[in-house]
């Protein structure tokens, strides 16, 4: 007998793992299928959805950060007030005094830089590998919107510490709204059509007509609330139809 | 080259290196593969295999990989906070988030209405359209080139450019938005005097009247190459034209021809210094 062997046989090991896991079929489908998370997944898939070459597992490390995402924004919410007040103060206190608040910010912060990279190659795959083709068009449109969204998710959060680089960087950004075509008050067609520095697309998006307190509150809700549902539903929606589009694209038999 | 190394070592740029050195590798990871695909053929007979444990350990380590890095990371590298957001003191140079770099430095080239909201729009439409316009049924679910030469091109085109705009924008673009080299000094009162022309200009019309109507020719007179390359293709390819249709192929050279106007417009501008190509009362192309 070998000692693996003994070891198992043991009093204390039996009395903690009451039976051990027979590697069968019906135990590994058993795996997938009585986890409510792992369900998300068939049973069984194409065996080059499991070649990390094809997929380069991109859109579940996507998926991955944004699980991140959602744990440490939770976290940071706790110790955040999304007043001009308060808000900068909060960082402060968070980086200083919040035991671990240093790194849950850091690793906020740098888990999102690589969402919006993960995103941007899992999109360069899924062109690279034709798989957008049909049955798979609807699937890459709804890419494009979770696209989208990462990156306003990501803007909004920038300006959330409420310091120079985030007050400049969102000021850079929006300024080019004043510009839409008929609806900014510097567009084409806006003066025309009686758009004000106070009344266009931007003083919407602004509450004001500068980067100010309501600007931040404005771009706090959209960050923490609305733009992630909104990933969310895209996301399921995503999922579905990898699986109803018949699972990771591979090659047809004939072409 | 003490400045360069400066912005390149800034704890936000750190992810922008990361990404062009990720962008190469994974090209190369596709490409590698589509070559040998070319050559070889694909195996067309795939079977299944369970998902526990192939695909789930697969998850699972690359779950680990991923928080071992970010860990490492976020221990080594701490978040920038600067001063407290004052509306009175702009920095210099202000930059927008660097994946909006892209966007920032079109600005140099276009009005702010194409720049920021025009292009933006055409290039979120034009990449959901993509899978409605490309009809070609070849090359699903494997890497390939031969079958789908133009798709690929054309994409890797947009998706490179605009990872060197977003290069641009935060390595060599200083105060004033004015470029300089890595071995340059960022030079704060750096004036470059403007004397950028409009197109019109340069071929010596200085009546306001007839600039705007060479101006709208010239712009007319580019988008209807995609009418002279329709006839050709009709010509050469009737077929592939015949399945295409009007519409799709409208969409295509319209969206095309918008997209190579930026390359364009950046040659006519750093060449030339062509400020603008078609002036009117309500707008500036
Ligand atoms: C938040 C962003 C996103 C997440 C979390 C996500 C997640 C995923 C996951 C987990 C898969 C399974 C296969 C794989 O990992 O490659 C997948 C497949 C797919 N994704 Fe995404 N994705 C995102 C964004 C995008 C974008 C931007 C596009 C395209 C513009 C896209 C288009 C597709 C398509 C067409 C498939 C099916 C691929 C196939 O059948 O081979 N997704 N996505």
């Amino acid at each position: 007998m070998s000692t693996w062997e003994k070891i198992k046989r043991s009093q204390i090991y039996r009395s903690v793992f009451r039976h051990g896991y027979k590697d069968t079929k019906p135990n590994r489908m058993h795996q997938i299928v009585s986890n409510v998370f792992l369900h998300l997944h068939p049973t069984s898939v194409w065996r080059h959805a499991t070649d990390i070459r094809f997929t380069w597992g991109m859109g579940g490390i996507t998926f991955l950060l944004f699980i991140v995402l959602t744990v440490t924004g939770v976290i940071l919410m706790f110790y955040y007030r999304p007043t001009a007040e308060y808000a900068y103060a909060d960082i402060k206190y968070l980086e200083h005094d919040v035991p671990f608040g240093m790194f849950l910010r850091n690793m906020h912060r740098w888990a999102a830089h690589l969402m919006v990279i993960t995103v941007w190659l899992h999109m360069l795959r899924v062109f690279l590998t034709g798989s957008y083709k049909p049955p798979r068009e609807f699937n890459w449109v709804v890419g494009v919107m979770l696209l989208v969204l990462t990156l306003l998710l990501s803007f909004t959060g920038y300006l959330l510490p409420w310091d120079q680089l985030a007050m400049w960087a969102i000021t850079v950004g929006t300024n080019m709204a004043r510009a839409t075509p008929f609806l900014g008050h510097e567009g084409p067609f806006g003066t025309e059509l009686g758009m004000k520095a106070d009344n266009d697309i931007r003083f919407l998006l602004l509450g004001g007509t500068q980067v100010g307190p309501p600007a931040l509150l404005r771009f706090y809700v959209l960050h923490c609330i609305a733009l992630p549902l909104l990933a969310v539903a895209f996301m399921i929606v995503h999922f579905w139809r990898v699986r109803k589009d018949g699972g990771i694209s591979r090659p047809p038999e004939h072409e | 080259m003490e400045q360069f190394f400066h912005i390149l070592t800034r704890p936000d740029n750190i992810p922008i290196a990361g990404m062009l050195l990720l962008v190469l590798f994974y090209y190369w990871l596709g490409i590698s593969q589509a070559v040998k695909n070319d050559k070889y053929g694909v195996n067309r007979n795939i079977d299944k295999v369970h998902c526990w444990p192939y695909l789930t350990r697969i998850e699972f380590l690359a779950t680990l990989l991923i928080m071992v890095i970010l860990t490492v990371w976020s221990i080594t590298i701490d978040a920038p906070l600067e001063e407290l957001a004052n509306p009175s003191k702009t920095p210099n140079p202000a930059k927008a988030p660097w994946y909006f770099l892209g966007l920032q430095e079109m600005l140099v080239y276009f009005d702010p209405w194409i720049a920021g909201v025009v292009l933006p729009t055409f290039i979120i439409i034009g990449l959901m359209a993509i899978p409605y316009l490309d009809l070609n049924p070849k090359g699903t679910g494997y890497y390939s080139f031969r079958q789908r030469r133009a798709a690929i091109l054309i994409f890797s085109f947009g998706y490179l450019l605009w990872v060197a705009l977003i290069i641009i924008g935060t390595f060599f673009r200083g105060p004033g938005w004015y470029f300089f080299y890595p071995w340059e000094e960022w030079d704060v009162h750096r004036i470059v005097a403007i004397t950028n022309v409009d197109l019109p200009y340069l071929f010596g019309i200085r009546s306001y009247f007839w600039s705007s109507v060479f101006g709208g020719g010239v712009v007319l007179g580019y988008y209807s190459l995609g009418v002279f390359f329709y006839l050709y293709l009709k010509k050469k390819h009737a077929e592939l034209m015949k399945n295409l249709g009007l519409l799709r192929y409208v969409i295509i050279a319209f969206l095309f021809l918008t997209m190579t106007a930026l390359p364009m417009k950046m040659f006519l501008r750093i060449f030339f210094n062509i400020k603008y190509v078609w002036v009117t009362p309500w707008f500036n192309i």
